[in-house]
């Protein structure tokens, strides 16, 4: 008989059948073959989904910008547009409700060829207004009620896709009977506009690649850690074809085969979980960010390359870890008992990774360079160093302990045989918080240069409001309104004009010198300037206290005995203003501003509605603060309510501390979003290994039942053997993260460094496998029952 | 092995002539060693002596071969102490058993217990011999051993048979 | 042979996995000092005959009492701590824990019960010695034979001076000469301490080294006739 030669041959002819053997296998294996596929197919499905998901991301992104873009109303470069039938007079009408936007917009058309708005199929007319769905709703269930008082106007249809930029978006278009672009509204010819975003800033664009390898490397180690699965059966299986004849190499590409397979089908899986989520994307809001399914449609090439990487990756990751492995014909030896993990092959990833980094130089300032590739290749280096870190670590470490109660013995001795499953296990989670806190500690250090303080004062007002009439029986009519609000605990206001001296340009004036008039009632007027005892009929003078206006400006025009004129100057009304002149009574106080809720300080005049007769300013406008009840629930909401019942137009700000920069932070949003997913991911991850190392330990479980170990100890000691390597790797990634972050810091030009962003995450990760030995001690405990003892 | 109490528990089941009752024997228990005519007559005419069995009747001409004989009461009795009784457990033992075993079933007895009182005696033995092992010296030990693997043997051919004795009892019966 | 006095009983057991019965009204009853051996074919019910005895699986009904607990009637809790305290296991393979050293391996029962380490591991080299294996006490179960395995796992079944010790098929895996030396440590051992010892084997030589046997068919245990 001939001996048949072509299994040592690694031809091309001799991969392709052993890489089809291999499938065979996957396929035909009996149960616990097709139980090994499916984990391995489920957990590559989950990876891909999410990788799939990430390069849906700038189609999502691009899609949900073009409709936003298109339904701005368009801007005119000249000053005024004249109506024709084809224009329309459209306002701002936004509110919120309970913390949601709501945006709206108030529609007059001037003709009968009037642009609508996208998604809008005709125009409400007065009194009535179309709705998108998903504010349909809302308007329609019981906690919808409040809303509906205010958005009082008939419902006669709906916005559709094309005009909404989420399904869940909560949009009105009303139509008006009365606005005018007297009255806030302008005046377009069509919506749509195409707004040239600024190039992303580069710190930002910094953070954003990182961010990605940050989130994908975990993702990739997942699907890596899939396609092992069951690999100690596997290897079983294996040695039991070497004793019929297959060699060493062939083994290894059935093997192989076998991951093939699994990649195969998660592929299928991940592309089948994408269609079906995708259907139910729209059902999911994460940090106000909401996509239709068709948004969700990945880039080609990045598809492909997830196509291409994912089959790749799995057979490579086999032969790698097959490596140590010998595969002989009477059984597995694994070649790690007698090899110490070495540092120094490990050490150089993290090391070039940061070397890369740094030659990226400084990224601060908007010139600044960013090399992605740079960037990136360094940050997964470092990332993978970690990992590749993270097995030596836990070997070292673990080799150092001794003793200790019996959970903690059995944990570290497993620990000691098989530290680097359990590496594996948890450089997913490593990897994650490593990323996470190197882009917090980025974050926090940069995020001054993001935020505004705003200098707002919660404590004093809540609310603000503005006031878009300029009729002062309207406007005392409204005040008085606020007041009767339910929940409402006090209303400052004023109503605001301007004053300047009386007489013509003197010469190498373009205008005539002025002040602000603010009037209003002896309390408010203490909020807005330090005005010690008053009554009504008080005058004063106040003074900035800020420093931004000039003190002579002010008093050059508000003095006590100066007469002014209420007239204002500005380009709205053409002819020269008849003059309005009012004498600044001799006993008006000079006194100091004071910042009002909103921080900002009020200068000029200040008077009590008994001193001055209101009829005499032009155009006033008022300004509210609303303090309100918290113990009053949906206070807010009534406020709001109360605002749109006097005009839709108000708008109803809520006093913040700080304001974000709206790029920066959509980005945090974004991060935050994959964040979330990633974990969980992980966390599923880890479960599965879990139950696979639980389940090939049945047996010895039972007889450790047997003897009366309490289930405490065996909880404890499973949770040790998670904890430890978590520990490890948590270590790791606290150092690891600093020095990502660090090297961003100092490409940033920052040298801030704030450790409180370190404890939440390394928190988190923590707690992510105190959930995930919870979850495993369910099946630990079946597992517990004797059943594992009987042989037959 | 007993032909007398074998051939008393073929006649259990009904009256046989002598021609029959070793047609019979040879069926079930002769396959190496077919019974002579001889042994049957002289056999039957002991038992008949013991009052164990009777003619039942004569049948036209002349001849032991022609007597049909049935058992006493006193042969049924005789038959249930020698089931009941346990062998002597020695080598070569399964012909005897094996017609025990077949003749319980035959006669509707319970030959799991028959095999039980088989085993118990045979583990006695065992325990026996494994005392004097552990006693022993190297030669004692080897001695029990050699008698301990046999005895076994035995055990083991009594486990088979108690675990087929329902497809054993399908044969006996049909 | 009368129960009085004994020291383990059983009564009227029954137990079904499922639709198929195990054990289907078997009785059993050990003295102090009395190695039984429980014989019977494969799937006959030996094993959850001895999980019932040792309270690690609860019997669909009947009781089974131990001194003057009633097994049946202790919580889990209880349960495992008389395991822990009054009973020693011996299988037949794969209880040893692998990662533990056999001295560990050998001291886990006593640490489970409270013994301080280093007393535990004193008293656990005594019984690696007296069981002949004190050689392999600093090896993992991984590196030794399967007869060393066996008598390790016999050494921690002893070591915490349990009353009864169940064997179930401990020389099962093993050759002639050392499954007849792993049994002669254990009864002699046992007979030392005044153990009792439930051996289930389906092997009549094993059976031999038992004071006398229960055979159980078909869920039925029963003491054979003539082996007074």
């Amino acid at each position: 008989m001939s001996i048949d030669t072509t299994t040592t041959g690694g031809g091309l002819r001799g991969w392709a059948r052993d890489l089809g053997m291999g499938v065979r296998f996957a396929v035909g294996g009996g149960r616990e073959g097709w139980i090994r596929t499916l984990l391995t197919a489920l957990g590559v499905g989950l990876g891909v989904l999410l990788l799939l998901g990430a390069a849906s991301i700038p189609t999502m992104m691009e899609t949900r910008t073009q409709r936003g873009q298109a339904r701005l109303p368009m801007e005119m470069e000249s000053e005024a547009l004249a109506p024709s039938a084809a224009t329309l007079v459209e306002a701002e009408a936004d509110t919120e409700f309970r913390g949601d936007p709501v945006r709206g917009k108030l529609l007059r058309p001037d003709g009968d060829q009037a642009p609508t708005p996208p998604g809008v199929s005709a125009l409400p007319g007065p009194g009535e207004m179309v709705v998108s769905p998903a504010l349909r709703e809302l308007l329609g269930s019981p906690e919808g009620r409040l809303l509906r008082e205010r958005l009082h106007f008939k419902d006669v249809g709906t916005i559709t896709q094309p005009g909404l930029i989420g399904p869940g978006e909560l949009l009105y278009y009303a139509g008006s009977a009365t606005l005018t672009t007297d009255d806030g509204g302008w005046r377009i010819a069509r919506f749509g506009t195409l707004v040239k975003s600024d190039p992303l800033d580069p710190l930002l664009l910094t953070l954003l690649i990182v961010g990605c390898v940050v989130l994908l490397m975990p993702v990739a180690l997942f699907i890596a850690t899939a396609v092992r699965f069951g690999g100690e059966r596997r290897d079983r299986r294996l040695a039991a074809l070497r004793l019929i004849g297959a060699d060493a190499r062939a083994t290894r590409r059935m093997a192989a085969g076998e991951a093939l397979f699994g990649a195969v089908c998660g592929l299928l899986v991940g592309a089948g979980l994408f269609v079906v989520a995708r259907q139910f994307v729209g059902d999911v809001t994460v940090w106000d960010i909401n996509a239709f399914p068709s948004d969700v449609t990945p880039v080609p090439g990045l598809a492909a390359l997830v196509l291409l990487a994912v089959p790749v990756s799995a057979i490579g990751v086999t032969l790698f870890a097959l490596r140590r492995v010998s595969i002989e014909p009477l059984g597995v030896a694994r070649d790690s008992a007698g090899r110490r993990r070495r540092l120094w092959w490990r050490l150089p990833f993290p090391v070039a990774g940061l070397a890369l980094m740094l030659l990226n130089g400084r990224v601060s300032g908007r010139d600044a360079e960013v090399n992605p590739y740079l960037v990136a290749g360094g940050a997964a280096l470092l990332l993978v160093g970690v990992t590749l870190l993270l097995p030596w670590a836990v070997d070292a470490a673990v080799a150092r302990f001794r003793g200790g109660p019996v959970p903690w013995q059995l944990a570290v001795r497993r620990l000691q045989l098989s530290g680097g499953a359990a590496a594996r296990a948890v450089s997913g989670i490593t990897v994650a918080v490593a990323g996470a806190i190197a882009l917090q500690l980025f974050f926090s250090a940069i995020q001054g240069d993001f935020m505004k303080i705003t200098g707002q004062d919660q404590s004093r007002a809540q609310l603000r409001t503005m006031l878009p009439s300029h009729d002062i029986g309207a406007i005392r009519k409204m005040i008085s309104e606020f007041h009767a609000t339910e929940g409402v605990r006090g209303v400052i206001a004023s109503i605001g004009s301007s004053a300047r001296r009386p007489g013509p340009l003197r010469k190498g004036e373009e205008f005539r010198p002025g002040t602000l008039v603010s009037v209003g009632d002896c309390p408010s007027l203490s909020e807005l300037a330090h005005t010690g005892p008053c009554k009504d009929g008080d005058v004063f003078v106040v003074k900035d206290s800020t420093g931004t206006v000039d003190e002579d400006d002010i008093t050059e025009v508000a003095r006590p005995g100066a007469t002014v004129d209420f007239a204002g100057d500005d380009g709205r009304s053409g002819p020269p203003p008849h003059p309005r002149l009012w004498t600044i009574p001799m006993s008006a106080r000079t006194i100091e501003a004071r910042k009002d809720p909103t921080g900002q300080a009020v200068f000029g005049l200040m008077a009590t509605p008994g001193s001055l007769d209101l009829k005499l300013l032009e155009r006033p406008t008022a300004r509210a603060m609303v303090k309100i009840d918290p113990r009053v629930p949906d206070a807010v909401e009534h406020v709001r309510n109360t605002a749109a019942r006097i005009d839709p137009q108000t708008r109803v700000f809520t006093l913040q501390n700080t304001a974000r920069d709206k790029q920066f932070t959509s980005l945090r949003t974004g991060l935050l979003a994959a964040a979330t997913a990633m974990l969980a991911l992980i966390a599923a991850s880890m479960l599965v290994t879990m139950l696979e190392q639980l389940r090939e330990r049945r047996r010895l479980l039972s007889v450790l039942v047997a003897f009366g170990t309490r289930r405490a100890t065996l909880a404890w000691s499973v949770l040790w053997q998670t904890a430890v390597p978590v520990a490890l790797g948590l270590a790791l990634a606290v150092a690891g993260g600093a020095g990502l972050g660090l090297a961003l810091l100092r490409m940033a030009g920052k040298t801030a460094f704030d450790w409180s962003v370190v404890w939440p995450l390394t928190a988190a990760g923590g707690a992510l496998v105190l959930v995930v030995t919870l979850l495993s001690l369910p099946p630990l405990w079946r597992l517990m029952r004797p059943d594992g003892l009987r042989t037959e | 092995m007993s032909i007398g109490h074998t051939l008393l528990g073929l006649l259990e089941s009904g009256p046989r002539h002598g021609y029959d009752l070793k047609r019979a024997f040879d069926e079930h228990f002769g396959q190496d060693r077919p019974l002579h005519y001889g042994q049957v007559y002289s056999t039957m005419s002991r038992l008949l002596k013991n009052g164990l069995v009777e003619v039942d009747g004569v049948e036209a001409g002349a001849g032991p071969e022609r007597k049909r004989y049935a058992i006493t009461d006193a042969g049924i009795t005789d038959v249930a102490q020698w089931l009941a009784r346990p062998e002597k457990p020695e080598p070569y033992l399964q012909s005897t058993l094996y017609t025990k075993v077949v003749l319980a079933l035959m006669t509707d007895r319970d030959a799991a217990e028959l095999l039980d009182t088989q085993r118990a005696e045979h583990l006695r033995l065992m325990r026996g011999l494994t005392e004097r092992k552990r006693t022993g010296d190297l030669a004692d030990q080897l001695i029990c051993d050699h008698a301990l693997f046999h005895l076994e043997a035995d055990l083991r051919w009594l486990e088979l048979t108690a675990a087929r004795l329902d497809k054993l009892a399908e044969a006996v019966g049909g | 042979m009368t129960p009085a006095g004994s020291l383990l009983e059983a009564r009227a057991l029954h137990k079904a996995y499922g639709p198929t019965p195990a054990l289907d009204g078997a009785d059993f009853a050990i003295h102090p000092g009395e190695v039984v051996a429980v014989m019977g074919p494969s799937g006959s019910g030996k094993s959850t005959l001895l999980h019932c005895l040792a309270g690690i699986i609860r019997p669909d009904s009947g009781s089974v009492r131990y001194g003057t607990h009633t097994l049946t009637g202790l919580s889990d809790a209880r349960c495992s701590a008389l395991r822990r305290t009054d009973f020693g296991f011996v299988f037949q393979f794969g209880q040893l824990v692998p990662e533990l050293t056999c001295l560990e391996n050998v001291a886990l029962p006593l640490r489970l019960n409270g013994t301080k380490r280093k007393d535990a591991e004193r008293q656990a080299r005594d019984w690696l010695a007296r069981l002949e294996v004190d050689g392999v006490a600093a090896k993992r179960p991984g590196e030794i034979s399967g007869g060393q395995g066996q008598r390790v796992a016999v050494a921690r079944a002893l070591a915490t001076r349990p009353r009864v010790i169940f064997a179930d098929e401990p020389t099962g895996a093993l050759d002639s000469l050392n499954g007849e030396r792993v049994l002669t440590l254990l009864t002699d051992a046992a007979r030392d301490t005044d153990a009792a010892v439930v051996l289930v084997t389906h092997e009549s030589r094993v059976a031999a080294y038992a004071d006398r046997e229960i055979v159980v068919r078909d869920g039925i245990a029963r003491e054979t006739a003539g082996a007074a």
